[in-house]
């Protein structure tokens, strides 16, 4: 049991924060209003979240003009991918635990 | 283990928002039926008017013009009940991948059209249609995938017989058409 909750990585508690993740291990790169319609959120929220995962290094945050507008698209580091999948696996451990 | 529901839920969250941002599941069946009856009164108009070339090209782009745009705004309508987003990375990519190959196959029946090889157009348009599907079926619904297949066989069929050209254009933008929509319709609604 121990060793279950072990695995669960504290960064990826929050459902904004999983949502944000499960977005980005499937798609190359993705844009902060594209993320903020899927994930249905406000700016201030998302962007903090945002900013939590960029600073654990599970995310990189690339900025851009595109048509002289900023655009600011997210994509998920090695490390990321590594520590997002270890957390879905002891998830995926604690259901299966009777 | 009061966690489990909660748990439950979260995993439940992070396989839809994986699916739902790599693919567009807001296809429209109903718009398939439509386009499949259009081009078969297509093949109908375009049976009467066989020796006119330009006719022909005519009724095809009326035939085209109303596929997509029903295609379009059904699906338009399909992700608002659904409460879906409409215009997301994934449908960007998906209609780039279909338009890709669509308007290369154009590009090149056109060719063909002014040159006055006239039996290469049906093919080009067939088999091109069903690599562009075959293509734009990575970021949709698998049925897709083999729609595509099906149109680039009907597409080698009429480059081998070139007198069935008509039988092409209305099994492969009518019949099949109507069969894949029929489909979709009873397995995801319209």
């Amino acid at each position: 049991m121990k060793d279950l909750i072990a695995n669960l990585n504290k960064i990826f508690e929050s459902r904004v924060r999983l949502g944000i993740m499960s977005v980005l291990t499937v798609n190359e790169t993705y844009d902060f209003n594209s993320l903020k319609e899927t994930l249905d959120l406000t700016d201030g929220n998302l962007a903090s979240h945002l900013k939590a995962l960029e600073k654990e290094g599970m995310i990189v945050v690339e900025k851009q003009f595109i048509d002289r507008k900023p655009n600011t698209s997210y994509s998920v580091t090695e490390k990321g991918r590594t520590a997002f999948s270890e957390h879905l696996s002891a998830l995926e451990n604690l259901i299966r635990e009777p | 283990m009061k966690n489990e529901p909660n748990t439950h839920e979260d995993i439940k969250a992070i396989r839809k928002l994986m699916e739902e941002s790599t693919r567009f599941l807001s296809l429209s069946g109903l718009s398939g039926v439509i386009a499949g009856v259009t081009a078969l009164a297509g093949a109908l108009l375009a049976w009467l008017f066989i020796d006119q070339t330009w006719s022909l090209a005519g009724v095809a782009l009326i035939v085209l013009v109303i596929s997509l745009s029903s295609a379009y705004f059904l699906s338009l309508k399909k992700a608002r009940r659904d409460k879906k987003h409409f215009w997301t990375p994934v449908s960007r990519k998906m209609l780039l991948n279909l338009f890709i190959p669509l308007v290369t196959g154009g590009v090149l029946a056109l060719i063909f059209l002014l040159q006055g090889n006239l039996q290469m157009v049906m093919p080009v348009f067939l088999i091109f249609y069903g690599l562009a599907l075959v293509n734009a079926s990575k970021f949709t619904l698998g049925e897709i995938f083999f729609l595509g297949l099906f149109e680039i066989v009907t597409g080698l069929i009429v480059t081998i017989f070139p007198n069935l050209w008509l039988i092409g254009w209305s099994v492969g933008f009518g019949l099949l058409h109507i069969v894949y929509g029929l489909v979709m319709y009873g397995k995801y609604g319209k």
